[in-house]
C-alpha cells in the first residue's frame, strides 16, 4: 500500500534548521508530507502528545507514530525508505565518519553560535575566533575523511552531512545581518565555498527560509527587536 | 578473516566499558589498550585528533571515536546477537533514548560535583526527573530497554547500574530505590546479572576511590 506508506506529517517551524533537515530528507527521497506549523510560544496538544519528553520540533509522524530528534529522524527516513537515494553511505566505516562529524557539528559548532549572538566587542571577537577554530577543525575533518567532499555541484544528491550543514550554515547571510557581524570566511574558505555551492542546490534553495523574513525573526528572537517586514 | 580489533580505553570509564560490552556480547575478539589519560599516547592522539579522548575503536587500523558512533559501527559490522531492533521505527526509538541519555550527562555531572545545600537539592531533583522519564517512558514495563534482552540502549545507560551507585554513595543521596523507581531499580539488578555485564565491571571499591578523588578535585576547582 504505497499511499499508506507515504503518510508523513512533519510538525515544525519555518525557521528551525532542525526542521528543515527533515524537510530536505523527505524531499530528497521524494516522500510527500504534510507540514504543520507549530507556535512554540503556545505549544499544541499535538506536539505535547507526540514529543512528551522534549516538547520540541521537529517531530515526524509516520503512520501515526512519532519520531523526534532531527538526526534520529534522518536515520529513520533513510532506513524506512531504503530504496531511494541514500542519505548515508553503505559502508559501516564511512557511516561512522558521517555520524562522527554530524555529532561534532551539532554538539560543538551549533552551540558556539550562542556566545556570538549574546556578546559584544572583544568578547564577541573571541566567540567568533572560537567558532572559526571549530569550523577549521570541521573543514580539516572533511578533507581528511571525505576527499572530494568540497567538490560539490548542485546536480548531486544531497547526503546526510550536506543536509546537516546546509540547513544551519546556509543561513549565514541572514545571521550576519541580524547579529551585525563579519564571520571572516577567509579563515575557512573551502567550508564556505562548499556552503555556497550547497545553497545553489534546487532543494536547498526552496527549503531555506526567505532572507528578510529570517533576519526579522532572528532580530526578534535574539534581541527582542520587532520590525515591520 | 577478522582484521585486528583494538579498544583504547580507560578502566573507570563507562564509555569504554560500553564498547567492551558490545564486543563481548557479539563474541568479537579484541586487544585492549589501557590509556594513561595524564600522559596521552601517540596512538590516542593519532586515532582521535579531534577530541583526544577514549574510547577509540580500531578495526584493521581504522579508528572510530565517540562511543555512540562506535556502538553503531559494531552493530553494523558484526550483526550476530543484534543490539538494535530490526524494524525502523523501533530503531529510531532506541536511538532517541541513547541520545536522551547522552544529553542528560551534565544533569548527573552536576549532582556528582554538588555539595550539600540548595545546589545539591536542585541537582538531585533534576536527576530524579530524568530517571523518572527513563523509567516511565523509556523502560515502561519491560525488563530491559531492549525488551526481553539487552540492547544498545541498555549498554548506553549501563553506567546507571554501577557508576551511579558510586555517585549516590559520594553525595549520600539514594535516588534509584525500590520505593521511588521500582522498575528502574529492578532493571539495575537485572542488568548487573547479565553475564557479559557481570563479568566486565570495574572493581566497585577501586572505582569508588577513583570517583571520590575526581569529585574532590572538581569541587576544589570550583
Amino acid at each position: 500500500m504505497e499511499e499508506q506508506k507515504s503518510e508523513a506529517v512533519l510538525i515544525g517551524t519555518w525557521r528551525s534548521p532542525y526542521c528543515q533537515r527533515v524537510e530536505l530528507a523527505l524531499k530528497v527521497k521524494g516522500i510527500p508530507y504534510e507540514f504543520i506549523e507549530e507556535d512554540l510560544s503556545n505549544k499544541s496538544e499535538l506536539l505535547l502528545s507526540y514529543n512528551p519528553v522534549h516538547k520540541k520540533v521537529p517531530v515526524l509522524v509516520h503512520k501515526g507514530k512519532p519520531i523526534a530528534e532531527s538526526l534520529v529522524i534522518l536515520e529513520y527516513i533513510d532506513e524506512q525508505w531504503g530504496d531511494s537515494p541514500k542519505l548515508l553511505p553503505e559502508d559501516p566505516y564511512e557511516r561512522a565518519k558521517v555520524r562522527f562529524w554530524a555529532n561534532f557539528y551539532d554538539q560543538k559548532i551549533m552551540p558556539a553560535t550562542l556566545p556570538i549572538i549574546m556578546s559584544k566587542g572583544r568578547e564577541q571577537e573571541k566567540a567568533i575566533d572560537d567558532m572559526n577554530e571549530l569550523l577549521r577543525e570541521f573543514e580539516d575533518g572533511m578533507k581528511r575523511d571525505f576527499p572530494g567532499k568540497f567538490d560539490f555541484d548542485d546536480s548531486q544528491n544531497l547526503g546526510f552531512l550536506d543536509i546537516v550543514v546546509a540547513t544551519y550554515a546556509g543561513n549565514y547571510k541572514a545571521f550576519n545581518e541580524a547579529v551585525a557581524v563579519a564571520m571572516s570566511p577567509e579563515k575557512t574558505p573551502q567550508f564556505w565555498s562548499w556552503v555556497n555551492a550547497l545553497k545553489e542546490h534546487p532543494l536547498i534553495k526552496e527549503t531555506l527560509p526567505p532572507h528578510d523574513k529570517l533576519v526579522a525573526k532572528m532580530r526578534e528572537k535574539f534581541y527582542g527587536q520587532t520590525t515591520n517586514v | 578473516m577478522e582484521e585486528g580489533v583494538k579498544v583504547v580505553g580507560f578502566w573507570p570509564s563507562p564509555y569504554s566499558q560500553k564498547v567492551i560490552w558490545a564486543l563481548k556480547q557479539k563474541g568479537v575478539a579484541y586487544d585492549y589498550i589501557e590509556e594513561d589519560l595524564s600522559n596521552k599516547s601517540q596512538l590516542l592522539m593519532k586515532s582521535n585528533p579531534v577530541y583526544k579522548k577514549i574510547p577509540v575503536l580500531l578495526h584493521g587500523g581504522k579508528p572510530i571515536a565517540e562511543s555512540s558512533v562506535i556502538l553503531e559501527y559494531i552493530e553494523e559490522t558484526w550483526p550476530q546477537n543484534p543490539l538494535l531492533p530490526k524494524e525502523a521505527y523501533e530503531r529510531a526509538s532506541a536511538r532517541f533514548w541513547i541520545q536522551f541519555g547522552a544529553e542528560k550527562g551534565p544533569t548527573f555531572g552536576s549532582l556528582f560535583t554538588s555539595t550539600a545545600g540548595e545546589e545539591q537539592d536542585k541537582a538531585a531533583k533534576d536527576a530524579l526527573e530524568v530517571l523518572k522519564i527513563l523509567e516511565e517512558q523509556g523502560l515502561g514495563n519491560n525488563k530491559f530497554f531492549g525488551g526481553d534482552s539487552i540492547n544498545l540502549v541498555d549498554l548506553a545507560l549501563g553506567w546507571l547500574a554501577h557508576w551511579f551507585q558510586c555517585i549516590e554513595e559520594l553525595v549520600e543521596i539514594k535516588l534509584i530505590e525500590p520505593t521511588t523507581l521500582p522498575r528502574l531499580h529492578a532493571w539495575v539488578e537485572n542488568f548487573n546479572q547479565v553475564p557479559v555485564i557481570h563479568e566486565n565491571l570495574p572493581d566497585k571499591k577501586r572505582l569508588l576511590a577513583h570517583m571520590k578523588s575526581i569529585r574532590e578535585m572538581s569541587i576544589s576547582a570550583k
